[in-house]
């Protein structure tokens, strides 16, 4: 069923849009925001500067901006998502050539006081041309070999870009939504097991290309994945930070050692505590409780995501919900499987909580796309 | 484009399934999280929390304050002092090296020490003090603190040095501390974490070294917590370390003060043992040095001098010396010859200038002979063939036993570093060590205290006591530890013959007090404080037969290093003796011009307990005594100590 089927008189308008958004949705997005501000906060050693309140400030613009985005017709989006992708791969170009270098890497362009990371952006529009793409292609060609290699050609772009910048996790993080999103959109399973054969392949690829002229990841890349691999090899260097964040972790227990209690987080052991890894000071704190009850309440917003996503008819509407869905739990999943120990570190910030505008901006954007196609589902 | 309906339904179902599969391989992953999470949090959680707490709590330790050393009445002799140090931390200081010129403005800093300041503090942690100036003045600490405002990151601190401020005095009982070197801490198995503080002190030689275990104390300890950079967050608790405990020698200061004084650059040593108790009074070695120049490192300008000189000021003459005893040890023979039976004491021997030996000839110091003489006046004379013969007659095992109970020949337990054992040689030994058997001759220049036989200054005045006393005088030099009194080293009796004994005391007394005696110039005159002593002549060098014939050679044509070794042994008061004494002076010529001056002046000086009365000396000498004891009294013993003297 396309748009221009269903009658749009069953859609609210005007106002009464704001009263059928996914509020259950928004109410678990505030909460799981709530906790990075309690967690900022307790970080700054109980103050809400530098991080608190500057982060609950943008959370409010976010917010705004999600319902915003939300008030506007599903449609409007589907159609603007080529002009969206193109526009954030040129982005991506842009820092190829003009961007600012920041630890190493470049990601962003300076526009004005706001600094926009493409490569976030990219997450979103990539999904929404995907979803776009599947809802115009007719069922039977999906698994088309030519059907098929457009769409992968489409994450392969920007995944390539982000890669050069280098920007290893956005990288991965794309690859795996681009290939969620192919793979919900119905295309056959031989492909999967093409690819995953293929991807096989090419790790190994990477590993021999080791020490070679052609090596296919920077050394400090090879470097965190032996260290993933064994982090005791080198506890003060590259290793460092998976064994802190673990020894903090672990230090929580059941229970934590209570808010604004950690130790570790507090001491400066953990790097990069207010952002990649501020798991490890809500897990440090609040323990294991505390963790699985954040684990709990992304794993709510998954549900309803996935709940809107299969009662919604619209193709478009599901497919992108779904999408931004996966995003979100590629988001944590891959943060806190690196925090735990479990992935190499690779700069992926846990969503909603860790500090950081950009991410938190795209973040929110994305569910104003979910929270559009919630409010203006057939009906 | 419009699609059926059907398609629409079969898509949207496809979606779900796909949906729902994706959903369920995500909801596995998150299972996977969650188990993760309770293998480190719960399954764990003892052992994470254990290294938490070993990252976040650091120990440091707090150097305990080393124990102080007296004399026996109280003077302090090492102490510890405040040592006032400039430090710097980077990170407040910002503009290093604007800071530290600033800094050179203001106190006096040569620009080779600010330079290497400069460099050490840009090496050092930003937060961490580096020390830029040590043992600084106080009113350079004062400048320091009024331009506070203009040398940001810099800050005085306060910490304890070892200061000597007997100086000279006291370099070769006291000794001095260094700081803990790497070479240190490699020598021991598990060196006192306490070794590690950076700057840390301890005992290099003499009584610190010696008694090291009881002066350092135990470390306290503070726990502080720390960031992953080793900042200091706070501190926690704190545990006070013990000090080391406090020493009180045997040594008289006023009379080592004196002692040192009276032998002053003269290559010489003095002991002065308590008969009673056999506590040293004086211990002195000279020359000396001053053991506040090694504190914090010494200069090699101060050093190689020290090192160079021929008078060894670094080396304590009074233990570390090895000379031959010469005549002073005529009394050991005399005293195993009695003690045997072979000789009595008015038993008379031919001296007819020298004695034929297996073929050798040996010379009596008097090339025309003493003729007939007995045990008295071969003492106060000195006879060399008396003592030949009376060798020959008891045989070296029995001279060397009764020498090493007197003390010689064996070590006497000493907190002193290097206290030598000398050697009262006997048939095994030389068999041993020379690979050679004894000979005759062997005997007869071991008789007068040459050849083999070997004495330090302290085992010649415990010989000394130990024939006065008839007692087994142990020499001690720790009188308490901490205020508890430590066991007395009045010995046990020796159970020789009173007879024999008092026949050597006559001998030792008419040395001294008889108008033919060999130390009659040195007499005390003062009735109840009459000396006993003998004089000691020891030869460093064989006496060529081309220099016999020529006539002696007089000791003052010969150059330095070649003359002989003059020393004098004695106890007074002769009739009760209270004190023995012990002096050699290297290379001095005889024993009785240049040592038994020295033993009557330094005698005098114990039994008074101070400056002796004129009186006491015999009327010829006393202009000349006067004028003496008017210049030592002023003498001061050298020591330099850094930052109080402005203070």
């Amino acid at each position: 069923m396309s748009y221009l089927e269903y009658s749009v008189k069953h859609v609210p308008t005007g106002l009464r849009k704001i009263l059928h958004l996914n509020w259950p949705l928004t109410i678990l997005l505030a909460s799981v925001a709530g906790v990075g501000f309690l967690m900022l906060y307790s970080v700054a050693g109980g103050s809400f500067t530098p991080w608190a309140e500057p982060q609950m400030k943008r959370f409010a613009l976010g917010l705004v901006l999600m319902i915003a985005v939300g008030m506007v017709p599903i449609w409007m989006w589907r159609n603007l998502a080529g002009v969206a992708y193109v526009g954030t791969v040129l982005l991506l170009l842009g820092v190829e050539f003009f961007g600012s270098v920041g630890m190493g890497a470049q990601r962003w362009i300076e526009l004005g006081s706001f600094r926009l990371q493409p490569s976030e952006l990219m997450k979103i529009t990539l999904v929404m041309m995907l979803a776009a793409y599947y809802d115009w292609l007719p069922a039977k060609r999906t698994s088309r070999p030519i059907w098929v290699l457009i769409p992968i050609i489409m994450v392969l772009v920007p995944t390539f870009l982000v890669l050069k910048q280098p920007d290893l996790g956005t990288a991965i993080l794309l690859l795996f939504a681009g290939g969620g999103l192919i793979f919900l959109a119905g295309v056959h399973w031989a492909y999967f097991a093409v690819v995953i054969t293929a991807g096989v392949g090419l790790v190994t690829a990477v590993f021999q290309s080791r020490g070679t002229p052609w090596q296919l990841l920077k050394d400090y890349q090879f470097r965190r994945i032996d260290t993933f691999i064994d982090p005791s090899t080198d506890p003060l260097g590259a290793g460092y930070h998976i064994t802190q964040s673990k020894i903090a972790l672990g230090s929580g227990g059941w229970t934590g050692r209570g808010f604004m209690q950690g130790t570790q987080s507090r001491l400066n052991f953990l790097p990069e505590k207010h952002t990649d890894f501020i798991f490890t000071t809500l897990a440090e704190e609040f323990g294991f409780i505390g963790g699985f009850s954040l684990l709990g309440l992304y794993t709510l917003i998954l549900v309803f995501c996935v709940a809107a996503a299969l009662i919604n008819k619209d193709r478009f509407s599901s497919l992108l919900t779904l999408g931004i869905a996966l995003n979100f739990f590629l988001f944590f999943a891959v943060n806190m499987s690196m925090v735990m120990g479990l992935a190499p570190v690779v700069g992926v910030p846990l969503p909603l909580v860790s500090y950081g505008g950009s991410a938190m901006l795209v973040l929110l954007l994305a569910f104003g796309l979910v929270q559009s196609a919630h409010v203006h589902r057939p009906r | 484009m419009r699609r059926s309906r059907a398609e629409t339904e079969t898509n949207h179902a496809k979606l779900s399934r796909r949906a729902a599969l994706l959903g369920g391989v995500q909801l596995l992953f998150m299972g996977g999280l969650a188990a993760r999470m309770n293998y480190l949090q719960v399954d764990q959680a003892d052992q994470y929390l254990l290294l938490a707490e070993e990252n976040r709590i650091n120990i440091r330790l707090i150097p305990p304050a080393r124990g102080e050393i007296f004399d026996r009445n109280g003077v302090q002799l090492a102490q510890n002092s405040p040592s006032y140090r400039i430090v710097m931390v980077r990170e407040d200081a910002g503009d290093v090296d604007d800071v530290m010129h600033r800094l050179a403005k203001v106190i006096k800093l040569d620009p080779e020490a600010r330079d290497r300041a400069i460099a050490e503090v840009k090496a050092a942690e930003r937060f961490l003090p580096v020390t830029v100036a040590d043992n600084v003045s106080w009113d350079d600490l004062s400048r320091v603190s009024v331009n506070a405002p203009a040398l940001p990151g810099i800050s005085p601190e306060v910490g304890l040095t070892r200061v000597y401020p007997r100086g000279s005095d006291f370099a070769h009982i006291v000794g001095r501390v260094g700081r803990v070197s790497q070479a240190d801490l490699d020598a021991q198995e598990t060196p006192d974490a306490v070794l590690r503080i950076p700057r840390f002190q301890i005992g290099r030689i003499n009584v610190e070294a010696r008694e090291e275990a009881l002066l350092r104390g135990a470390a306290g300890t503070k726990q502080v917590e720390v960031n992953a950079t080793g900042r200091v967050m706070r501190e926690l608790s704190r545990r006070e370390g013990q000090s080391g405990a406090d020493l009180q020698l045997t040594i008289d200061s006023q009379l080592q003060n004196y002692v040192q004084a009276r032998l002053g650059d003269e290559s010489a040593a003095v002991v002065i043992i308590d008969c009673e108790n056999g506590d040293l009074i004086a211990n002195a070695s000279a020359p000396s040095y001053d053991p506040n120049l090694f504190i914090g490192g010494i200069s090699s300008a101060d050093y190689n001098p020290m090192l160079e000189s021929k008078y060894r000021p670094l080396v304590n003459k009074t233990v570390q010396g090895n000379y031959p005893p010469g005549s002073t040890y005529k009394m050991v023979v005399a005293m195993a010859a009695l003690e045997e039976g072979i000789v009595g004491p008015d038993e008379t021997v031919y001296c007819p200038g020298h004695l034929e030996v297996g073929g050798r000839r040996f010379h009596c110091w008097k090339r025309a002979g003493h003729g007939w003489i007995d045990l008295e006046n071969s003492l106060k004379q000195s006879c060399d063939v008396y003592y030949y013969d009376l060798a020959l007659k008891v045989g070296i095992e029995k001279i060397s036993a009764m020498a090493r109970q007197l003390g010689l020949g064996i070590r006497h337990e000493l907190p002193l570093s290097s206290v030598s054992a000398g050697l009262a040689p006997t048939k095994a030994w030389k068999q041993e060590m020379r690979g050679a058997n004894w000979v005759i001759g062997d005997t007869v220049n071991a008789s007068i205290g040459q050849g083999f036989t070997l004495a330090s200054p302290l085992q010649l005045a415990v010989m000394t006591a130990r024939l006065a006393t008839n007692r087994m005088v142990i020499p001690r030099l720790i009188k308490s530890i901490d205020g508890v009194e430590q066991p007395s080293g009045g010995g046990e009796p020796l159970g020789m013959n009173e007879n024999n004994l008092r026949k050597i005391h006559k001998g030792m007394h008419v040395v001294v007090n008889d108008r033919r005696g060999t130390a009659y110039r040195s007499r005390i005159i003062a009735e109840d404080m009459r000396m006993a002593g003998k004089t000691g002549t020891s030869q460093v060098r064989n006496i060529t037969s081309a220099e016999r014939a020529r006539g002696v050679s007089r000791n003052e044509d010969l150059p330095w290093e070649r003359r002989d070794h003059a020393l004098f042994v004695a106890f007074a008061p002769s009739d009760k003796p209270r004190y023995a004494v012990s002096v050699l002076v290297e290379h001095g010529g005889g024993g009785s011009t240049a040592a038994a001056p020295i033993a009557r002046d330094v005698m005098l000086q114990a039994l008074y307990g101070g400056e002796p009365p004129l009186d006491a000396y015999p009327t010829a000498d006393r202009g000349r005594i006067s004028a003496q004891q008017e210049k030592l009294r002023e003498v001061q013993p050298q020591a330099t100590i850094k930052g109080k003297d402005q203070a």
